[in-house]
């Protein structure tokens, strides 16, 4: 019996392979959104917790990654939302080799303040497209939406993202 | 409203500025977390479904209530 069958049968073993194979590749994305190891080291495991106990509803003939990394994006934006307020993003120390003066400490903070403030959903969109650069194809079917919604979320969040920033830096400023 | 091209180009700066500000992270695992998810099934399914203690605290109250009906209990042990 296959790998994927076997798990959908609930055998441990099978499972145990299949977290071998895919808990880099899920904790990757899982980091990715969250920004914090520890956090999605713990986000990681729940995952598979989940995906354990749902083993009987997988289609072994379906696609066991994509699966996996569907709800480790659930997880992840249910951490963002409990995780708001309470952890505000840290800014990293300067790096003198990548300094350019338009791009201060202060103003790192002013836009990491900014991108705090964004809805988790526009958060995760953000995150994703903007930072890590992810296609959209792919956040669309980690998110379980359509291309144009991620779309949408990028757009908005840019758009709150420069008001903000044109707030805090006052009408004149850039950006 | 702006213009796309004005959108596209605050996209641009926009990711730029967002990737020296947004924390950087290492997305490479450090280590195996295969003991941790076997700590968590072994936790979970070791665990007395709620039900049993709903049970047994149901059966000691009543032990407790009509201390008469042990012998009655044992006899059908």
């Amino acid at each position: 019996m296959e790998l994927l069958q076997r798990f959908a049968h609930g055998d441990v073993d099978a499972f145990e392979a299949l977290f071998r194979q895919f808990q880099a590749s899920v904790y990757a994305w899982i980091v990715r959104i969250v920004r914090d190891p520890a956090a999605a080291e713990d986000l990681t495991v729940e995952t598979f917790w989940r995906i354990y106990r749902a083993h009987a509803r997988f289609d072994p003939e379906g696609n066991f990654g994509g699966w996996a990394r569907r709800i480790a994006t659930n997880l992840a934006l249910d951490h963002l939302k409990k995780a708001r307020r309470e952890l505000p993003l840290a800014v990293d120390p300067p790096d003198e080799a990548d300094e350019n003066p338009g791009t201060r400490r202060e103003m790192r903070e002013q836009i990491a303040r900014a991108f705090d403030k964004l809805s988790p959903k526009l958060r995760v969109a953000a995150t994703l497209a903007l930072v890590e650069e992810v296609p959209y194809d792919e956040i669309a079917e980690a998110l379980g939406i359509s291309q144009t919604t991620v779309r949408v979320r990028v757009f908005r969040a840019t758009r709150i993202l420069r008001e903000q920033l044109q707030g805090e830096m006052g009408k004149g400023g850039e950006l | 409203m702006n213009h796309p091209e004005d959108d596209q180009n605050d996209v641009r700066e926009l990711r730029e500025l967002l990737k020296k500000s947004v924390p950087r992270v290492h997305a490479e695992l450090r280590r195996d977390l295969w003991p941790e998810m076997l700590q968590r099934l072994d936790s979970r399914t070791t665990r007395v479904p709620w039900f049993d203690w709903a049970l047994a605290a149901a059966a000691a109250a009543l032990l407790l209530l009509f201390p008469q009906a042990i012998p009655a209990l044992l006899y059908h042990l």
